[in-house]
């Protein structure tokens, strides 16, 4: 028996590429910039909760406005920041499903690319823009609609009395907030819209439905893990928005439902914003504790968005 | 007889014409919205010149015209087309009014802007800073040098690590790993900008000690916000890439970072282009990570590793905020500088969209 007839050696040889120094050092690079961007993002939980833990074992004493514990510093930030991000999206979500519904099936063909590009420029405004137009157009503006909310619904606790003299109230916030969480929230949606399959909408339409029975039955359902992704994603805009809120809101940081008053909650973002510049000591890694608390809390709403869109294999989820 | 027949025959099939019988002629709802704004435009100035309201309310006219309008369409539909055609048309007007309200503020932002920046939009206000001014005068000279050093260095620092990441993720990456890095970049197009703002304050502090502020950890905050932006819309654009290209490539004996290198990246560069100019019109407008670790000052500084260096947006910030004696100066600094930065995000985001049209690939399909 000669080595040859072996079956082993009769077998293919795999053919193993010859490794270039090119080679070695372009995909090593490409793959330490990935591990780069996971140690980013370690390195921002990290230090967050390395310079705050200083500020979890003060005496709240210490801390500034001296309140009982850090508990009664941080919520009722935590309770602004929630609420103005929940007002913001239930105005924003029925506007942004309307626009995406608009752009993705009710404009003509041609329009609808541009005034995809409409929308999108909202998004590009810098936010201390907004926050500028919030407090020197805005707010004026919707005063006297405030007043009259107050006078005439003033009985509902929401609409409670007395009415902001200046319009700077977390519901002018939360407009603000709205609108500039419109562009992403509606990207997603068209999106998803315009991913429906062709065949069901035509099926619908064969079958004698009219366009708004076509779009409840075919589109609708169909783009429901696209609506809720894109909500959750602008849910975790609103609550990091930091500027706008900041110059728009003024803020007394009690904790209330009344939208209209002059005493309002403050949020986690905007009050680090306003006091950071002064602070000193301790309560710097006071400041940086609310910013840990934010960070995790846009971080459990954006990856349960993540999570939702990435179910959907073939979406490729816009930004 | 034949004539009578004729015309009794025309005049029974003209109403049953299947094809427009019981629906409403394509241009009624458009004469119905223009009757509802007429009626409406009627009635509030009758008030105003009644004396009821000063002046003409456009805005109020507009609103009740729009209610007159969907009260009309669905009642005149119903009656003609029936209630299901009335519900499409209700949902009609519905949709199309919500595009319009999400423009109006488009529309009333610019127009402010624009009316209020353009008193000092001029000369000076591009060739001098605000060192020793306390009344009007001055300018943001210093803010525009400080946003584009601190841009420009985030730019250097996002780029080559976004883009790499993204030729990881496209042409190598594989399994748990490459899952974990698209789904925390995910996370991190996520994170509060405020936050990217305290993470390089908390970084810069372990070795400049507490209070320290440095045009570049502004820099290292606006790449952390960018980075994700970049690997996003560069991975985007390398999938789009055909594999034919890659295969024939391979076939020609052309090695992998070859490939990538010189078949690949030029297949898909005006993508990528577009899409570092959105990230950086994206970073360019941000105000309060560089509010917190750049701080603000009146004076120039061309040093990003000493001192602090103002930024266009916080410029805006602290005009409005730090109002001095003479406050509509300040303010006129302050939309100056707004219209500055507009400016500058939507010239970005124009050219951006230029070059993805212009230099897209021509893919034979």
């Amino acid at each position: 028996m000669t080595a040859t007839a072996t079956p082993a050696a009769q077998a293919p040889v795999a053919i193993v590429a010859k490794q270039r120094l090119g080679d070695r050092l372009f995909s090593g690079s490409a793959l330490y910039s990935g591990v780069a961007i996971l140690l980013i993002l370690a390195a921002v939980a990290f230090f967050l909760v390395g310079q705050s833990l200083p500020a979890f074992f003060a005496d709240p004493a210490d801390l500034s406005g001296s309140p009982a514990s850090i508990v009664d510093y941080i919520w009722p930030l935590v309770f602004g920041t929630l609420w103005s991000a929940a007002l913001a999206l239930v105005m924003a979500l029925p506007l942004a499903i309307g626009i995406a519904l608009f752009i993705s099936h009710y404009a003509p063909r041609r329009l609808a690319q541009g005034l995809g590009y409409l929308v999108d420029l909202l998004a590009a405004v810098p936010s201390v823009v907004y926050g500028l137009w919030g407090i020197l157009v805005l707010a004026p503006a919707v005063q006297p609609g405030y007043s009259w909310l107050v006078d005439t619904l003033g009985f509902i606790p929401l609409f409670a009395g007395p009415v902001s003299g200046t319009g700077r109230t977390i519901l002018t916030a939360a407009i603000v907030l709205g609108v500039m969480i419109l562009p992403v929230m509606t990207a997603i949606c068209r999106e998803i819209f315009l991913q429906t399959p062709v065949l069901h909408e035509e099926a619908a339409l064969a079958l004698g439905a009219t366009r708004w029975e076509m779009i409840r039955m075919a589109v609708l359902p169909f783009g429901r893990p696209g609506i809720i992704s894109g909500a959750m994603l602008g849910l975790g805009r609103a609550l990091g928005e930091t500027m706008a809120v900041a110059m728009v809101l003024s803020p007394t940081g009690v904790v209330t439902f009344a939208l209209l008053q002059s005493t309002n909650p403050s949020t986690i973002a905007a009050n680090i914003a306003l006091s950071f510049p002064e602070a000193y000591g301790i309560n710097v890694n006071l400041l940086i504790a609310t910013g840990l608390v934010l960070f995790l809390i846009t971080l459990a709403v954006n990856s349960i968005a993540r999570y939702i869109v990435n179910r959907r294999k073939d979406f490729s989820g816009a930004n | 007889m034949a004539i009578d027949s004729a015309r009794r025959s025309r005049t029974a099939s003209a109403p049953t014409n299947e094809l427009s019988h019981g629906r409403l002629g394509r241009g009624v709802p458009w004469i119905i919205l223009g009757a509802s704004l007429a009626v409406s435009a009627a009635v509030f100035w009758l008030f105003a010149v009644a004396g009821m309201t000063d002046g003409f309310n456009a805005i109020g006219a507009g609103l009740v015209g729009v209610l007159i309008y969907l009260v009309m369409i669905v009642v005149i539909s119903r009656q003609v087309e029936g209630g299901r055609q009335a519900t499409d048309r209700f949902v009609t007007a519905l949709v199309t009014g919500a595009f319009v309200v999400a423009i109006i503020p488009l529309v009333s932002l610019v127009a402010t802007v624009i009316a209020n920046g353009l008193a000092r939009f001029d000369v000076e206000f591009f060739s001098s800073s605000m060192r020793n001014v306390t009344d009007d005068g001055g300018g943001a000279i210093h803010a525009v040098v400080g946003t584009l050093l601190m841009t420009g260095t985030a730019a250097l620092i996002s780029i080559p690590v976004g883009l790499l990441t993204a030729i990881y993720l496209v042409e190598y990456g594989r399994g748990p790993l490459a899952r974990a890095i698209t789904f925390f970049v995910d996370v991190m197009t996520g994170i509060p900008s405020i936050v990217a703002g305290l993470f390089a304050f908390a970084l810069f502090a372990i070795f400049f000690g507490p209070g320290v502020r440095m045009g570049f950890a502004g820099a290292v905050a606006l790449s952390v916000l960018m980075i994700p932006v970049v690997v996003r819309s560069c991975e985007e654009m390398l999938r789009v890439v055909p594999n034919e290209l890659r295969e024939a490539a391979y076939a020609l004996g052309v090695p992998k970072w070859l490939t990538v290198l010189k078949v690949v990246l030029p297949t898909s560069i005006a993508g990528i282009t577009t899409g570092i100019m959105l990230a950086i019109a994206r970073v360019i407008g941000e105000t309060a990570p560089l509010l917190i670790v750049a701080g603000f000052t009146t004076s120039m500084n061309y040093d990003l590793f000493n001192d602090r260096m103002q930024s266009l947006p916080v410029f805006v910030y602290t005009s409005y905020a730090n109002q001095g004696v003479d406050t509509q100066a300040f303010l006129d600094r302050a939309w100056a500088g707004a219209l500055t930065l507009i400016l500058i995000v939507m010239l970005l985001n124009l050219v951006a969209r230029l070059v993805a049209r212009i230099f897209a690939p021509k893919l034979g399909r």
